[in-house]
């Protein structure tokens, strides 16, 4: 195992999300922030408690989780597909590496900094709404599952784009709609029957009732469930970059 | 001992299905310089990534120190160091980062001392601390060197070093490929100019549309193609070559106005103040004379037209 390389790997890629800090650490706490001053505490004291807890509390761990799910995917792909893109990515091919030590660096520099990023966003949320954390074990290995597979998921996208559009395009098109169907500021139970029935296709949202759950103890659907669904993601992701290495990474010619 | 590199029946088909490669075979001993010719197109790009691990080889089998590059490329790609053809580096990081990271990319532990020494021997120390964006075309090609150093290579491979750098670099660059080689370092190097093979390489491989045309000792090649010819345009035609010169190597032009003279431009006596000399007791005058050496496009084609 070439643990030189993982650390380098590593540490250059947190070394650029400390140089863009504003970009990367700053912007989405603050975007998270406007959402818990407009729904939390301005719309929020409007709105009815749901399942018993207040709505600004209610919507913090899918507030996380949007972040985190986008963030982690955001980061892993930039984070490869920027080497690909200027050309540096010849070091790392002729490197004595293999694919496991080069995805062990970046995916792990990503799901690192979501994971901060998460924190960080919870102890903002602190300053605008009273919550507590029921199971917090359980939440940080939430955090920390959901970071890994979506980073993951990210490299994966990185390694496959090959335009800066395609970098955007999953998390767009695919990513937020799915968090903000996935009940991030409802309980799915709100729906009408149907969508409930369609909700239940929704893989982000097992992650987000499950992360719900690790806070105020209740949840939309089987915790068992949940957390089964995050360590599939999880699996499956590690599956498919598998398989890309196996087929030749598809950086080589 | 060991050859550094061996490469046997080594093709590339391209998926556009361009063959870059045609069964090409070639072994490079320990501690040589390897000048590798070609036009644009050849083929030396290919065969460099191909041994460095970028390009996976269609078929044939190359190792590097005994190992494998595919099956033991761990083991193979630790002992390469590989300064490419474009100029791609980071732009953010300084140089030092840069140069840090590279050798724990090879698998090396720190060792500050190593790249200091590196730096400074590429006269990039100064800019240690500066972001390579913020450096000129010149330094950030020395930064590639210095990063391909840093894990202490046994093989350094150069993709044109020297294009589009100033005198003074390049002159840089071949002392420091010198000092290299002294150090035991085996260095292969790719090249349009002639001059610089000759400057730099031990031996020269001549590749062209995927084939290694020739390779052969630099002396030997030198010999091959350093003949120069000396054309003096006569005053007055003449109707054959007279018959006191007819011990030189002279061949009289068609239109009978010139004299040709060919001579080894590497010889200690080139014999033109001689013949010269005879000329004018002779008395045979002469307008104008002008020397001209085959270039490398020419060495080429006539190269290509041998086989
Ligand atoms: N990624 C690629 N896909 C398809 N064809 C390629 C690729 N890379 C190179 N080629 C082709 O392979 C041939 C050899 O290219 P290569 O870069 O090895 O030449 P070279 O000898 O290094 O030329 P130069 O002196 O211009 O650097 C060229 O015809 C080139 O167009
Ligand atoms: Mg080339």
């Amino acid at each position: 195992m070439n643990w030189h390389a993982i650390r380098q790997i590593y540490r250059f890629e947190m070394s650029r999300t400390f140089r863009t800090v504003t970009q990367s650490i700053a912007s989405p706490v603050l975007s998270t922030s406007l959402y818990f001053v407009v729904f939390g505490s301005a719309i929020g004291s409007r709105v009815g408690a749901i399942d018993g807890i207040s709505y600004g509390a209610f919507i913090i761990p899918g507030l996380v989780m949007m972040s985190l799910l986008s963030e982690s995917i955001s980061n892993a792909a930039f984070g490869i597909y920027m080497p690909k893109w200027s050309g540096t990515i010849f070091e790392l091919l002729s490197a004595p590496v293999s694919a496991f030590e080069v995805v062990a660096g970046y995916v792990g520099a990503a799901a690192t900094k979501s994971v901060m990023l998460g924190l960080l966003i919870l102890a903002t949320a602190r300053l605008f709404v009273d919550y507590q954390i029921a199971h917090p074990v359980m939440m940080v290995c939430f955090l920390a599952l959901t970071a890994l597979s979506f980073s993951l998921f990210g490299f994966m996208i990185g390694l496959w784009a090959d335009d800066f559009q395609k970098l955007q395009l999953i998390p767009l098109m695919v990513i937020a709609p799915l968090t903000f169907l996935g009940g991030a500021f409802y309980s799915i139970k709100m729906l009408p029957p149907l969508w409930q029935q369609i909700s239940l296709f929704n893989p982000v949202m097992y992650l987000i009732s499950g992360f719900r759950w690790s806070f105020f103890d209740v949840s939309d659907v089987n915790i068992v469930l949940s957390f089964s669904a995050i360590v599939a993601t999880m699996l499956l992701c590690l599956t498919l970059i598998w398989l890309i290495f196996k087929t030749g990474w598809k950086l080589k010619n | 001992m060991q050859p550094a590199i061996n490469i046997e029946a080594l093709t590339k088909t391209y998926r556009s299905g361009l063959e870059a490669l045609k069964a090409i075979d070639l072994t490079i001993a320990q501690g040589e310089i390897f000048g590798l010719l070609g036009p644009n197109g050849a083929g030396k790009t290919t065969l460099i990534s191909i041994i460095c691990g970028i390009v996976t080889p269609s078929s044939g089998r190359v190792s590097v120190g005994g190992c494998d590059v595919v099956a033991q490329y761990r083991a193979a790609r630790a002992k390469i160091g590989l300064v490419p053809q474009e100029l791609s580096t980071d732009t953010f990081e300084t140089v030092w980062a840069t140069v840090r990271f590279s050798r724990g990319l090879f698998g090396k532990p720190p060792n500050p001392a190593h790249l200091e020494a590196v730096l400074r021997d590429l006269s990039l120390w100064d800019k240690r601390d500066s972001k390579i964006m913020t450096l000129s075309g010149g330094m950030k090609r020395r930064v590639l060197v210095a990063k391909a150093l840093a894990h202490e290579p046994e093989i350094l491979f150069l993709d044109e070093p020297t294009a589009g750098v100033d005198v003074e670099l390049r002159r840089g660059m071949w002392g420091l490929v010198r000092r290299l080689r002294d150090r035991g370092v085996t260095i292969i190097l790719t090249t349009h100019y002639l001059e610089e093979a000759e400057e730099m390489a031990d031996r020269i491989g001549v590749i062209n549309k995927g084939q290694l045309i020739l390779v052969e000792d630099k002396a030997t090649i030198m010999q091959r193609f350093g003949a120069k010819q000396l054309t003096l345009h006569l005053m007055h035609p003449l109707d054959a070559i007279p018959a006191a010169l007819a011990d030189l190597p002279l061949v009289l032009s068609e239109d009978r106005h010139a004299l040709i003279y060919t001579f080894d431009q590497h010889a200690e006596r080139t014999g033109i103040a001689a013949l010269l000399q005879r000329l004018r007791e002779l008395g045979i005058g002469y307008r104008d004379l002008h020397t001209h050496e085959s270039s490398l496009e020419e060495i080429f084609v006539d190269l290509i037209r041998e086989r």
